[in-house]
């Protein structure tokens, strides 16, 4: 058993990774992932790309050992979808109180262990390591192999604690979890020469069985996918497989390079996004299965069923081509959702002006040039302000993008459409690409943006009337308050937008009598139609040339 | 009296509970260009960030100091700094409000230290605002979290008042807990100006999460009260507190400035609302409006209407303390029976809930007791939707989380109108289940001797030959 530093410099050493290989060693040791900045980071922690990982096992008891905000705050929050256990969907913490910080947690987490087994009696117990019990030095792997022994089932520590890293290490320790407690600890009832595994693909939405069906079809039997819609003694023989798919870019990269070194099973990179990614990724499947010893015939009729795909989906989206002709969309999301998806929408005739490559590596970034032209924005790490602006100022017609970004598109009155994992649709395959372009239409020529781009018809009458009445005031009364504006205040405004020290000094130096029509304007749920034309006034030329 | 316990298990399983940090930070969000921040690893901002925009579908500020492993080992005096700093030149913040998490906690950070540190260094700090808060994870619930960071705010940003001078009459603080939504916000900021009255909301969520459309992108909060209005908030005549978790904060009001205060720990239901309506005439000199008149005739038409659906019906909920209190007494007075109750965190207003016993637990907890004891109406947040599903019976979601729904931000309980339709939602789900799940059939009301033989096809064949 390897401690969680030398595992994590494990990881960060992969020779699968091209970006990796190119490091020097200083470089490699201080990982893959930018350092975080404080004040200014997003996204989840290690720990949460640990449960993403592995969550989607469904006949697996997730118990997370350390404080109620670990799990308390994040559980059933992923779309994945299970064909058979809903173990999957409940959740187990040990909800450490001050006491076991104090006293320890490991008597509390064996005891938490012994009530799952009793109650729900699951295929095995993920016990996922978090920041306090790490810093308080409870030993998960001990409490884990001794509850083992007594429980006669599979605990399995999955040490991934917050702070070591971000939500990909998190991905790849969650990896590394399975290759050092899991794969090769069973062995399937039977094998095929058409056995595959499908890493990094949580089925999310179910979107994994818009592509089962055809490999069904072509007689490949998915020994096992990690994750999604995965079952526990799936994984453990998943080692008996002849071939594998990788599909999230580079998040369980480790586990299918292991896999390959230890079990000479080959893998490659592929995606069910868009038509010519599906076709790939079958041909290839059906490829390297005949490699591995499958009959040649496997080819020809995959390649049949490709062409019958292929001319059922590009006949569907057909249609589609005269409504998003001229259409731009901007695409923020994460790794190799970028490139796969750039090709499934210019499939369909879609023009891509920016896309994120904040997860991508250098050799996406290539890919993504070759797609879509050295024009267009590759958007490194934007800032939603940025984002915005460039929304507001019709640069684009379509975002698509994570959730958490959704409101900078839709409060820019921008169609908007969710690609990540809180998504409701599913994407994937055939299937899957016609659906994303049913929804990119109806998001496009929904009639709310042309009702929610115009101004109420009585905005700028009101606006109009109240700004004289206030302009009548202010000649009166405020006078002085421009006066201390030029010297140093930046802006005179009471609305809520306004900064502290504006309205306090102003109200400071000239008494009581403004604290009247300041306080009439602060009521934050009416918005100040007449302090917004003072705002325009009074605003420097340079943010007024940016609106 | 309610008998409260602790569940002794050492897996909590569905957890009802979520942490006090980000009650903490949703206390901030309440304040206008303010940054909640989160010192911790950047996990605890993430899943709490997570967690208010399911729930409110709305853009949400939450920064975090991103405490890796070294730097807890460290200390976390830095990146409090680099955090502090970052935020203050990308954002331009009015103010931070920040709460600690269990890594912090359990490092024994001092935070307030650090914080004047910071100031000696960056004199250009030194107008900005920094609000601290104490809020580890492994104590206490959300609402908690919520409570401290009020009474903080009140310390800290309440101008201190001079005694001799008069209050303002007209002026109320209203501090209101975190079960109340931006609509319950907004109808209580109705109801005092029908009465004449300026109400200061510390914190004003409905500023900020009503879901309003701002002219211009700001990565802070879009609204709620500003720090000038809580600046003067000492000059109020009255301080009104919502929920008993704002008894603290109002109490720590009333010492720097001497306003007196008036503690509502429910604003659902008849009799609360006619001593909060009467409590309002009285202090605003004015009689009550004729459209409270009619409000107050509404509901009691609401409750005559609705009495034959609700009156009855065996009751789980599981909820915080004062949302749990505020909900199972009015269903009580509709003729519910409180069957199964289990909270998150102790509060003294649980004792007086109308029920035998109540469980700090979870939802397992709460699901369990609800299958033992026949419970036919399910309350809680979004979370006890499993639970409802495997149990089959009518489910209100109320409380946060609420994220497999729109409109969480709109829900109103609270005044005349608010209960109204809350008994109306009530109501609907009973009548939907009844029609669903407990429509008649012939075989409804089964006699033990005859039931047999109603179905034996020799009796239909017997019968028929009669007939014929």
């Amino acid at each position: 058993m390897t401690s969680l530093p030398t595992t994590i410099q494990d990881v960060f050493n992969e020779p699968g990774c091209a970006r990796n290989a190119s490091k020097s060693n200083v470089e490699r040791k201080n990982g893959c992932t930018k350092q975080l900045k404080p004040g200014g980071a997003a996204g989840g922690c290690a720990f949460d790309g640990a449960k993403i990982a592995l969550q989607p096992f469904t006949d697996v008891a997730h118990l997370v050992h350390g404080p109620i905000a670990c799990e308390g705050n994040s559980w059933d929050n992923r779309g994945s979808a299970s064909s058979g256990s809903d173990l999957w969907r409940r959740s187990f913490t040990t909800d450490m109180s001050e006491t076991d910080v104090v006293f320890g947690g490991e008597k509390r987490l064996y005891r938490a262990v012994k009530e799952i087994t009793e109650k729900y009696n699951p295929q095995a117990i993920f016990v996922y390591q978090t920041c306090v019990p790490a810093m308080i030095g409870d030993d998960i792997d001990m409490v884990c192999k001794a509850a083992s022994a007594k429980f006669g089932k599979p605990v399995i520590p999955i040490n991934a604690p917050g702070f070591v890293g971000s939500k990909n290490l998190g991905n790849k320790l969650a990896g590394e979890a399975l290759l050092e407690h899991v794969i090769g600890t069973g062995e399937p009832d039977y094998t095929t020469p058409y056995d595959i595994n499908i890493i990094g693909e949580y089925n999310l939405s179910g979107e994994l069985w818009q592509v089962k069906p055809l490999l069904d079809e072509l007689g490949i039997r998915i020994l096992s996918c990690i994750s999604g819609d995965g079952k526990y003694r799936e994984v453990a023989c998943s080692h008996r497989a002849k071939a594998a798919m990788m599909v999230c870019s580079k998040a369980m990269i480790n586990v299918a390079s292991k896999m390959k070194q230890r079990y000479g099973i080959p893998f490659f990179e592929g995606s069910f996004y868009g038509i010519e990614d599906s076709s790939d990724s079958l041909r290839q499947i059906a490829r390297m299965l005949i490699e591995r010893g499958a009959p040649a015939e496997l080819m020809e009729r995959t390649q049949a069923l490709i062409a019958r795909e292929e001319t059922k989906a590009w006949t569907a989206i057909e249609r589609f081509k005269p409504r998003f002709a001229g259409k731009r969309v901007v695409l923020i999301t994460g790794g190799v959702k970028s490139w796969s998806m750039v090709a499934a929408l210019q499939e369909a005739g879609l023009e891509i002006v920016g896309t994120s490559v904040k997860k991508s590596t250098e050799k996406d970034k290539e890919r993504i040039k070759e797609l879509i032209g050295q024009h267009a924005h590759m958007i490194e790490d934007m800032s939603p302000h940025e984002i915005y602006k460039m929304l507001k100022g019709a640069k684009a017609d379509i975002m698509l993008s994570g959730g958490k970004s959704q409101f900078v598109a839709l409060k820019a009155a921008t169609p908007w459409l969710d690609i990540n994992q809180e998504r409701c649709h599913a994407y994937m395959g055939y299937v899957g690409i016609v659906k994303l372009m049913e929804e990119i239409e109806k998001a496009l020529y929904n009639p709310i943006w042309h009702q929610l781009r115009q101004a109420a018809p009585w905005d700028e009458f009101d606006w109009k009337r109240q700004a004289k009445a206030v302009a009548q005031m202010h000649a009166q009364a405020v006078d002085p308050v421009r006066g201390a504006n030029t010297n140093g205040v930046k802006t005179i405004s009471f609305s809520n937008k306004s900064e502290v020290g504006d309205g306090e000094s102003a109200i400071a130096a000239h008494g009581p009598n403004l604290v009247e029509p300041a306080k009439s304007c602060t009521n934050s749920t009416a918005r100040c139609l007449a302090c917004k034309d003072i705002h325009s006034d009074l605003q420097p030329p340079a943010l007024q040339a940016a609106e | 009296m309610a008998i409260v316990t602790a569940s002794k298990k050492a897996c909590s399983v569905n957890p009802l509970k979520m942490s006090q940090p980000i009650g903490g930070s949703f206390a901030f969000m309440g304040l206008r260009g303010a940054m909640p921040l989160l010192h911790g690893p950047q996990g605890c901002a993430s899943f709490g960030l997570t967690l208010f925009v399911r729930h409110f579908n709305e853009a949400v500020p939450m920064q975090t100091t991103a405490m890796s492993e070294v730097a807890t080992v460290l200390g976390g005096h830095e990146n409090l700094e680099q955090a502090i700093l970052n935020i203050y030149n990308r954002v331009e913040p009015e103010i931070i409000g920040i709460n600690s998490t269990g890594v912090t906690e359990t490092n024994g950070d001092d935070v307030e230290a650090f914080i004047r540190l910071i100031r000696q260094k960056h004199p250009q700090l030194e107008k900005l605002p920094l609000v601290y808060v104490s809020t580890p994870d492994f104590k206490d619930a959300f609402q908690d979290g919520w409570g401290k960071t009020v009474a903080r705010m009140i310390e800290v940003l309440v101008a201190p008042v001079d005694a001799a001078r008069p209050r303002d009459g007209s002026r109320v603080n209203v501090l209101p807990g975190c079960h109340l939504t931006p609509g319950d916000l907004d109808e209580l900021r109705t109801i005092f100006e029908d009465f004449g009255l300026k109400p200061s909301f510390l914190p004003d969520v409905a500023g900020s999460l009503d879901g309003h459309i701002p002219d211009e992108f700001t990565p802070t909060t879009i609204g709620g009260i500003g720090l000038d209005e809580i600046a003067t908030m000492g000059q109020a005549a009255w301080t009104i507190a919502i929920g008993a978790q704002m008894r603290r904060a109002a109490e720590i009001m009333r010492a720097r400035t001497g306003t007196p205060f008036r503690l509502f720990e429910r604003l659902c239901g008849l009799i609360p609302n006619d001593e909060f309506i009467a409590f309002l005439s009285e202090i605003s000199g004015r009689s009550v409006p004729s459209k409270y008149r009619r409000q107050r005739g509404q509901l009691a038409d609401a409750m005559l209407d609705a009495h034959f659906h609700i009156g009855g019906r065996k009751l789980a909920i599981g909820a915080e303390p004062d949302l749990l209190f505020d909900l199972s007494s009015f269903l009580h007075e509709m003729g519910a029976q409180v069957t199964a109750a289990v909270t998150t965190t102790n509060s003294p207003v649980l004792q007086r809930v109308r029920t035998e016993d109540i469980l700090i637990g979870d939802l397992e907890d709460l699901e369990e007791l609800a299958r033992s004891r026949d419970c036919d109406l399910l309350m809680s947040h979004s979370h006890g939707r499993q639970a409802a599903s495997r149990l089959n019976v009518p489910f209100l979601r109320v409380g946060f989380p609420m994220f497999d729904r729109l409109g969480a931000a709109h829900l109103t309980t609270v005044g005349y109108r608010g209960t109204r339709d809350l008994i109306f939602d009530i109501a609907n789900l009973i009548i939907t289940d009844r029609e669903t799940n407990h429509g008649p059939t012939p075989d409804t009301w089964p006699s033990p001797a005859v039931t047999c033989r109603s179905i034996r096809p020799s009796c239909i064949e017997q019968g028929e030959r009669k007939h014929g």
